[in-house]
């Protein structure tokens, strides 16, 4: 513990903004993926375990198609796309023969689709890590915002992830799609009956969770070195951010991602050792004092 | 038979120790007598938690805390005091048992979803207490420097033979013991709660205290697993509390059966069989294992022993 460490950060206005920054990318990306844990199981009542395996998979889909095509766009939009399929069919093929059967066994499907994948990813891109450069268009000297350093591309991740945060909350609000999910995470039978597809719905969900892991993997990929296995540490971040912000809430989601974010960000110089028992800690807690988390409903 | 269950399981578990026992004498192979010593570990830590999860309905992600408690406990007991084996592993398990009435205490008036996490945070919570704190534990590198692997009533547990019986016997033992509390009233009680837990607490029964004894007791045996495995690796690695081997055993109790009280033993026979057999052919282990388990979830949609129940009713559990 370096409590002196903290409060000379705390004291400086350049570490303070560095900190944040790499707090807040941390945050953003967390929160692309948990959107879609917290969306799933908000609808589908499925805790996707395998959702580690979609932003694993958006990195290295990513990754191939800059090598082929030289555009970073088009490899962002690829890792997306492709995570999306790969949700809707994942939820077709497997996911969708276990609906109402034990909790468990959606466990052992996601858990076997994360062994299986991590070694297919071995054997298509190799055991090594990858490094995916920086886009060229961000390759230009960092901003200084109050002394702190902040590279453009952080500040451009940042912004798309806003996006998306602000898209899918508005979207989820206001658009008939998006009030059709959210009917369907009340009660899926009385929707049915009310003439709505659900099997589809169901599948599409799926594929917006997928796609967003898919879109967080490959944003990452250029700060992120890429490697099998990667999608495991970030799976069990994004269940604590769930967890803490309330299952099946968005808005718990965003505030949470970015809480343990900074708690990273500033808990690193504080606690270098410890960082992640602090946020284990900051889960108990929740936990016991308002087990539906900040934001969620009680189950 | 059926009036006399407690004989009959007494019976069952002499007669497979003895039939374990004399193989040695019959054939010494020190693969199959690692595989035995490993599975002991193993069997125990899994049919622990299938006391809370098949029994009970409690989902615990984070069972793995108590078994790499149990060896962290065993290894330092050992390392840092004189004290005799059995006494120092008696201090691990009454220590393991300890922290599970604790953290029990904490987490078992929360429902099944809330449950299975903060059980998740309590695991992860420890073992980043492990990584943390170094001068102890050994931070990453795990416990180094070996267990005194010191005689027992003229067992010599450095030698191989007398480790494969000395596990053999205390996992039998401790699975013996199992046996008898799932088949006790108390055991009844758990599957009531189960089955319907508004019911049970509407006949008296106080929820939270039942369910507390239970992961108190799931906790222990789980740390005289994680005695056996540290007894075998000779050391104990933050590794034996992470996450993915609280995992292997959720896996290896859907694997063999939830509802059999053997099905978590063969269960963890197939993980650790497959383990063997796979990684001695290719180096992409998860791959095939991932494969298998899909086929089994789909194919059977529930654990071996369980579909075999199934398939042939009329067999007592």
């Amino acid at each position: 513990m370096d409590l002196d460490a903290l409060g000379a950060c705390l004291a400086t206005s350049a570490c303070v903004v560095t900190q944040a920054t790499s707090g807040l990318i941390v945050g953003m990306l967390l929160f692309l993926v948990a959107a879609g844990v917290t969306l799933i199981f908000g609808v589908l009542k499925i805790v996707n375990f395998a959702h580690g395996t979609f932003y694993m998979l958006g990195g290295y889909v990513a990754y191939t198609a800059l090598n082929a095509t030289d555009s970073y766009a088009v490899a962002v939009l690829a890792g997306a796309l492709s995570m999306a399929l790969f949700g809707v069919l994942f939820e077709r093929a497997l996911i969708g023969r276990v609906y109402g059967s034990n909790v468990l066994m959606q466990l052992l499907i996601c858990y076997a689709v994360v062994l299986i994948f991590d070694d297919v990813v071995k054997i298509v891109w190799g055991p090594e890590f990858h490094a995916m450069g920086m886009p060229p268009a961000f390759q230009v000297p960092p901003l200084f915002i109050a002394g702190g350093v902040v590279p453009p591309f952080y500040a451009m991740l940042i912004g798309v992830a806003a996006l998306i945060a602000i898209l899918l909350g508005l979207g989820l609000s206001f658009t008939r799609f998006g009030k059709t999910v959210r009917a369907a995470a009340i009660n899926p039978q009385m929707l049915s009956a009310l003439g709505v597809n659900t099997t589809l719905l169901f599948a599409i969900v799926f594929g917006v969770g997928g796609g967003l892991a898919g879109l967080a993997g490959a944003l990452a990929a250029p700060v992120r070195s890429l490697s099998p296995g990667m999608g495991f540490s970030i799976l069990i971040e994004s269940f604590i951010v769930t967890v803490i912000g309330g299952m099946g809430s968005i808005a718990g989601a965003l505030v949470s991602a970015l809480m343990i974010g900074l708690v990273r960000g500033f808990g690193t110089i504080g606690f270098p050792q410890f960082t992640d028992g602090l946020i284990y800690i900051v889960m108990i807690a929740i936990l016991l004092l308002r087990p539906q988390g900040l934001f969620g409903r009680r189950l | 038979m059926k009036q006399r269950p407690a004989l009959r399981d007494a019976t069952i578990a002499a007669v497979t120790l003895i039939v374990v026992l004399a193989i040695p004498y019959l054939h010494r192979s020190a693969a199959f007598e690692d595989f035995i010593i490993r599975l002991s570990a193993m069997a125990l830590f899994a049919t622990s938690l299938n006391l809370l999860v098949g029994n009970t309905g409690m989902v615990s992600f984070g069972h793995g805390m108590f078994y790499g408690l149990g060896a962290y406990a065993f290894g330092l007991t050992m390392q840092m005091t004189d004290l005799a084996l059995p006494v120092a592993a008696m201090l691990a398990v009454l220590l393991t048992a300890f922290t599970a009435l604790c953290v029990g205490a904490i987490c078992v008036r929360l429902s099944t979803e809330y449950f299975a996490f903060i059980t998740l945070a309590f695991q992860m919570l420890f073992y980043s207490v492990i990584i943390s704190w170094q001068s102890l534990t050994g931070g990453d590198q795990g416990l180094r420097g070996g267990i005194p692997r010191r005689e027992i009533f003229g067992f010599e547990l450095a030698s191989q033979l007398h480790r494969y019986q000395f596990c053999a016997v205390v996992a039998v033992i401790g699975l013996l013991v199992l046996r008898h509390i799932s088949a006790s009233p108390f055991g009844q009680t758990l599957r009531m709660i189960r089955d319907n837990e508004n019911r049970a607490g509407f006949l008296g029964i106080v929820l939270w205290r039942v369910r507390l004894w239970a992961f108190t007791i799931a906790g222990a045996f789980a740390g005289l697993g994680g005695v056996l495995a540290a007894l075998f690796v000779s050391g104990a690695y933050p590794e034996l509390a992470d996450w993915p081997n609280s995992g292997q055993a959720i896996f290896a109790v859907m694997l063999g059966g939830i509802d059999s009280f053997l099905g978590p033993v063969l269960g963890a026979a197939i993980l650790l069989a497959l383990n063997d057999v796979v990684t001695r052919f290719t180096e992409y282990y998860g791959l095939v294992l991932g494969i298998v388990i899909l086929a089994f979830a789909l194919g059977l949609r529930r654990g071996v022993l369980d579909f075999l129940r199934l398939t042939w009713p009329g067999r007592s559990p």
